[in-house]
């Protein structure tokens, strides 16, 4: 028994030295590093979250304005006007994907050739190839189809633990969105156009893209930096789940229908166990 | 636990096909007359949820197939399109990549069951390596699916993993460079991965089929960890009961399985993954799915490489030798105070390292690791002298015992 | 007494729930088909298929082109003045798929047909067989200058895409 006792004692003081020992100089790495981001108010989070169809829109317009100069968002033009989305007319679409060159062929003479865009055409890269976007810009800027879910930025425990599940400030599944937004935010020297608060590091290669005023709003949304980056970040997070509506919609019915299901299977398990002593 | 059929065809087609493959008898014999312990609990029915995980994993995996391109410069994209255009596409792309997450949540869970009543002990033996088998299976399964994608994080797993082997002695780098075809991870590597990665759950399949084969052998242990003595008292058919029970079991699961998918589908991936492959660039934190975390931690805490690489590799095969290292005559954990803290306590450890597989390489992580990784193996060494040091409680002399034991300590409970 | 109609409700409340507990259950099974099913049909990407547009002035009287159209071949024939004649001066009735030259072509000139025989799939062969117009080689069906079937195992005409002329020398397809 004394065996026992010691035994008992060892792991439980080595478990928590180990768990003390992890803990202990979070703090001091979270003072070297950047700062987080914070949580902002997204229209599409949540169990029943929707996209701002105006947001998405006023989203485009930076992108089309600013951002797609350097970067690529390798999606079809198309989806512009499908369901969930920004949901322009096709015509508007149409019109849109006409403005745009695209190259094509070869053709009977064996030879490239530009024509206008067509809707299912992709948006057409600033660049001919990653090679040519580092030559021109120093470092070649990330395609931005998927931006949105391919950045994110340390919780720790506990709070990623509660990003996951559906209680008051859980259910945190933005850090993508919220990313974009706090680097937007993040040029804080006027010195250097290079320098961000919230990019790891601090040097980022994209000088201070977007300054108030900079894009013409015509739905009387204020043209400040703080709403284009709402609004840019919310057409990234579109460009990069464009099915999140139909996801969200289809999942609060089938919760729905595997609650109904769990009650009526508890209750014939337990009316067909009823006479068995268990 | 068999005996003779209780199938009795009526039916002039099912005597004639009986006479001639007595497919319907043997699948009355293990699915419906077959005598279940009473006292199961629910930690019982995650024989069912894996079942139903791996149907789930093959049919939306085979459905993923069909839209998938396995070539370096094109699989990222494809699985772009399965997202995007595909109809339903995103549905079996999370189902799929969630999917994953589940089974091994549930096989973790099946696994931790069995440790706890000692169901890998005599006469389990063989069932208990089975089930190993099926979890190394599945451990090289998820690894080669989540390459597929190519996307940061696939590439440099499939770079990070296919690197232990070099740890071999003399030949390694040879193997890696067989393993890879070619000099890198690259295109063969992709091909040959998706090849696999599309007939290993075929094979988890046979090996689930030998593993319910077994299970029908021996029958199933309990939580009191007592042989049936008499079916008719002990034991109740498996349909309705078991049946009913498991459906119960599985509609839960999928409550939880449901909610990843469509509330947050992306919750336990990586960010890093939705960057596309890129060989020049390795990301700054290499982390694998949550379900490698324990064995990536046991694989760092040691800093001489071919000792990491058996010691992850010895974390998983010790699994297998546990029916001989535990010599306590009794099985379930109820009556074993002493193994009962002691089984707890390697339940945190577990934990313990699945958190310091995750966070980076550096202090102090390295040293938590460590210990743990010692814990870890301290709970296999501790086992074989156990026994003389634990004071046993009584256990019951059958399962109708044990049941009417449980239901008068209930129903004093109630009478006070 | 009363305890027979208790077992009897009791009986009856159980089948119930069994039922309903069963139908519920299949209704969840039926609905998870419906995805695997429809994921099958064309994608999006596919739906959206851009139309083909053909430039005609490089295309001599007498020639037939082929383009390509969401996968398959379509013929487009600059028709001479005698093929021509020979498409219209047809008895409809006598056809094995009655259709007047007329409603196959929206310019008597330009013939333009999707380049799959109706029997099974094959490519027929220009300006061969009995009535010059196509021959398939694999099970010998014979079409005349309007693509109109005339002989051989093929239930119907060559099928006439969707397709519109921009300007007088330029046609869109689909």
């Amino acid at each position: 028994m004394t065996f026992a006792k010691t035994l008992t004692k060892v792991i439980g003081a080595a478990t928590l030295l180990a768990g003390v020992v992890a803990l202990s100089n979070l703090t001091a790495r979270a003072e070297e590093e950047q700062p987080n981001p914070t949580r902002q108010q997204w229209t599409f989070a949540g169990a029943f979250g929707k996209y701002d169809k105006a947001q998405l829109q006023r989203g485009f317009k930076i992108y089309k304005e600013v951002c797609s100069n350097c970067h690529e968002l390798h999606i079809p033009i198309r989806t512009l006007a499908q369901p969930g989305g920004p949901e322009l007319s096709v015509d508007e679409v149409k019109a849109l994907a006409a403005s745009y060159t695209v190259k094509d062929g070869p053709n009977s003479s064996g030879e490239m050739f530009d024509r206008p865009g067509r809707p299912s055409d992709y948006f057409p890269a600033p660049f001919a190839n990653p090679e040519a976007a580092a030559a021109a810009l120093g470092s070649a800027p990330p395609d931005m189809s998927l931006l949105a879910k391919a950045r994110k930025y340390e919780r720790g425990f506990p709070a990623f633990v509660f990003d996951a599940l559906p209680v008051p400030g859980g259910m945190y599944q933005e850090l993508g969105p919220d990313y974009i937004y706090a680097i937007l935010h993040g040029y804080e020297k006027d010195e250097d156009p290079n320098w961000n608060a919230y990019f790891p590091g601090h040097k980022i290669a994209m000088a201070k893209p977007l300054t108030d005023g900079q894009v013409d709003y015509t739905d009387g949304t204020p043209a400040t930096l703080d709403q284009y980056a709402k609004d840019v970040a919310s057409f990234l997070y579109w460009a990069a789940e464009p099915t999140l509506e139909d996801r969200k919609s289809l999942g609060v019915k089938v919760m729905i229908f595997l609650l109904v299901l769990s009650c009526l299977m508890y209750f014939t398990k337990r009316t067909i166990w009823s006479d068995v002593a268990h | 636990m068999h005996g003779l059929s209780t199938f009795e065809p009526k039916n002039g087609v099912v005597k004639w096909l009986e006479a001639r493959l007595p497919i319907l008898s043997f699948g009355y014999d293990s699915f419906v007359a077959y005598p279940t312990p009473k006292n199961l609990n629910y930690w019982w029915t995650f024989g069912a949820i894996l079942s139903f995980m791996l149907i789930a994993q093959i049919v939306t995996g085979v459905v993923l197939t069909m839209h998938y391109t396995p070539e370096a410069t094109m699989a990222f994209s494809s699985v772009e399109k399965i997202m995007r255009d595909v109809n339903w596409g995103w549905l079996m792309r999370y189902a799929h990549a969630n999917g994953a997450s589940m089974f091994f949540l549930a096989v973790y869970i099946h696994m931790f069951r069995g440790l706890y009543y000692g169901s890998y002990k005599n006469p389990r033996e063989v069932l208990w390596i089975l089930g190993v088998i099926i979890f190394l299976l599945m451990m090289a399964t998820g690894f080669m699916g989540y390459v597929l994608p190519w996307g940061q994080m696939s590439f440099w797993g499939a770079t990070v993993i296919t690197n232990l082997f070099s740890a071999i002695p003399l030949v390694g780098d040879q193997v890696t460079v067989w393993l890879w075809g070619g000099y890198s991870v690259d295109n063969p590597t992709l091909n040959r991965f998706f090849a696999l990665h599309y007939l290993l759950p075929f094979a988890i399949a046979a090996v689930v089929g030998l593993h319910v084969w077994a299970l029908h052998v021996t029958g199933q242990n309990n939580p009191d960890g007592v042989d049936v003595q008499d079916i008719k008292k002990d034991c109740v058919p498996f349909t309705p009961h078991a049946t009913m029970k498991d459906g119960l079991g599985v509609t839960v699961f999928l409550l939880l399985y449901c909610w990843f998918i469509f509330f947050t589908p992306n919750y336990l991936g990586d960010a890093d993954n939705y960057i596309p492959a890129n060989p020049m660039k390795t990301p700054p934190h290499i982390v694998p799915e949550w379900y490698f975390l324990p064995f990536y931690a046991i694989l760092r805490s040691i800093p001489d490489k071919l000792m990491g690489v058996i010691a992850m590799f010895g974390a998983i095969a010790v699994l297998a030798f546990l029916p001989w290292l535990d010599t306590s005559k009794v099985r379930s954990a109820k009556y074993r105070p002493l193994y009962k803290k002691l089984f707890w306590g390697f339940v945190l450890v577990g934990i313990g390292l699945g958190y310091c597989g995750a966070m980076p390489a550096a202090e102090p992580y390295v040293t938590a690791s460590r210990i743990l990784s010692v814990l870890y193996f301290g709970f296999f060494a501790v086992l074989p002298i156990l026994p003389k040091f634990e004071r046993t409680l009584p256990v019951p002399a059958t399962i109708a015992e044990a049941v009417l034991a449980k239901s008068e300590s209930v129903k004093t409970a109630a009478a006070k | 007494m009363s305890t027979a109609t208790t077992s009897t409700e009791e009986t009856s409340r159980r089948d119930f729930l069994y039922i309903s507990t069963g139908a519920v259950a299949a209704v969840g099974a039926v609905s998870v088909v419906w995805p695997l099913i429809s994921q099958m049909s064309p994608d999006a990407s596919t739906l959206a298929l851009a139309s083909t547009e053909v430039d005609l002035t490089s295309i001599p009287v007498g020639q037939i082109v082929t383009v390509k159209w969401r996968g398959k071949p379509v013929f487009i024939r600059r028709r001479t003045p005698e093929e021509i004649k020979a498409a219209q001066d047809v008895d409809v009735s006598s056809l094995r798929d009655p259709q007047a030259d007329s409603t196959r072509v929206q310019k008597p000139e330009w013939l333009i047909v999707v380049g799959i025989c109706t029997h099974l799939g094959c490519i027929p062969l220009g300006k061969q067989g009995d009535y010059d117009g196509w021959f398939c080689p694999c099970h010998g069906s014979v079409y005349d200058t309007s693509g109109r079937i005339r002989k051989g195992p093929a239930p119907r005409n060559l099928d006439v895409p969707p397709y519109a002329f921009l300007t007088d020398t330029k046609v869109k397809i689909g």
